[in-house]
């Protein structure tokens, strides 16, 4: 942590530029954070899937069509912070 | 084996729905593409419109690749399904990202017009993909079959 403070001390930026860098780590950060939750989402939602196809397997085809909408619905979180991402810094 | 460590065995055979359901989504798709990119194409001009169509073709692209993916997986195992399905999502986000990077520069892009079109034909298509399943298996007996379609 001290060496990069070092760093950033060491490469002055002016006004335009230090924006931009904000702009850039922002956009980094609304893209990663965006895709933790659909992650965590879309791990959630196919465990559930599988233990469901695995307790009562002739339920195995509504299980996948509904499993398969929620992946998409929930990907569509990510979807949107990569939006926000391309538009702010990319 | 214990019912626990069934799921790591157990595969799913027969037909895949989710390529059922990403067909149809793909179908519509295209017959909506027409319509996005005049919008697309109103709004942001030529640009707007190249770039509206790339988006459709990645939003499709994706859907039918996670589609195909889950029914190769699942024929093998459900616990590979699983870990093909977050590798996936890891794997298409990333994807994604490269098919915008390369194109980012490129003098037709309009980023604007490709961040709208992603979102809304993404949504607007699981929506409609959505109220048809969901029609579908509340009333069974209404589901339209390629026979009943033929004597209509």
């Amino acid at each position: 942590m001290e060496a990069l403070s070092y760093l950033i001390a060491a490469v002055p930026l002016d006004a335009a530029e230090q924006k931009t860098a904000n702009a850039a780590i922002g956009a980094g950060f609304a893209y990663g954070l965006a895709a933790i939750g659909p992650g965590i989402g879309i791990g959630y939602v196919v465990g559930k899937a599988i233990e469901a196809m695995a307790r009562q397997p002739e339920a195995a085809g509504m299980v996948r069509t509904t499993m398969f909408l929620g992946i998409a619905f929930t990907e569509a979180l990510a979807l949107i912070g990569f939006v926000v991402f391309i538009l702010l810094g990319l | 084996m214990s019912e626990s460590a069934a799921p790591l065995v157990n595969r799913i055979e027969g037909p895949a729905p989710e390529v059922s359901v990403s067909n149809d989504m793909v179908r519509r798709g295209l017959f909506v593409a027409p319509v996005l990119i005049a919008v697309c194409g109103v709004i942001w001009g030529l640009d707007g419109a190249l770039s509206s169509a790339y988006a459709i073709a990645l939003v499709l692209v994706n859907f039918a690749l996670a589609a195909g993916l889950m029914a190769t997986t699942a024929r093998i195992s459900l616990a590979l399904m699983m870990g093909a399905v977050l590798v996936g999502y890891v794997i298409r986000l990333a994807l994604i990202f490269l098919a915008v990077y390369v194109v980012k520069d490129a003098g037709w892009i309009s980023l604007p017009a490709l961040g709208a079109t992603i979102i809304v034909t993404h949504l607007g298509l699981l929506v409609w993909e959505m109220k048809y399943v969901s029609m579908s298996l509340t009333y069974p007996g209404l589901k339209p079959t390629r026979q009943t379609t033929a004597t209509n």
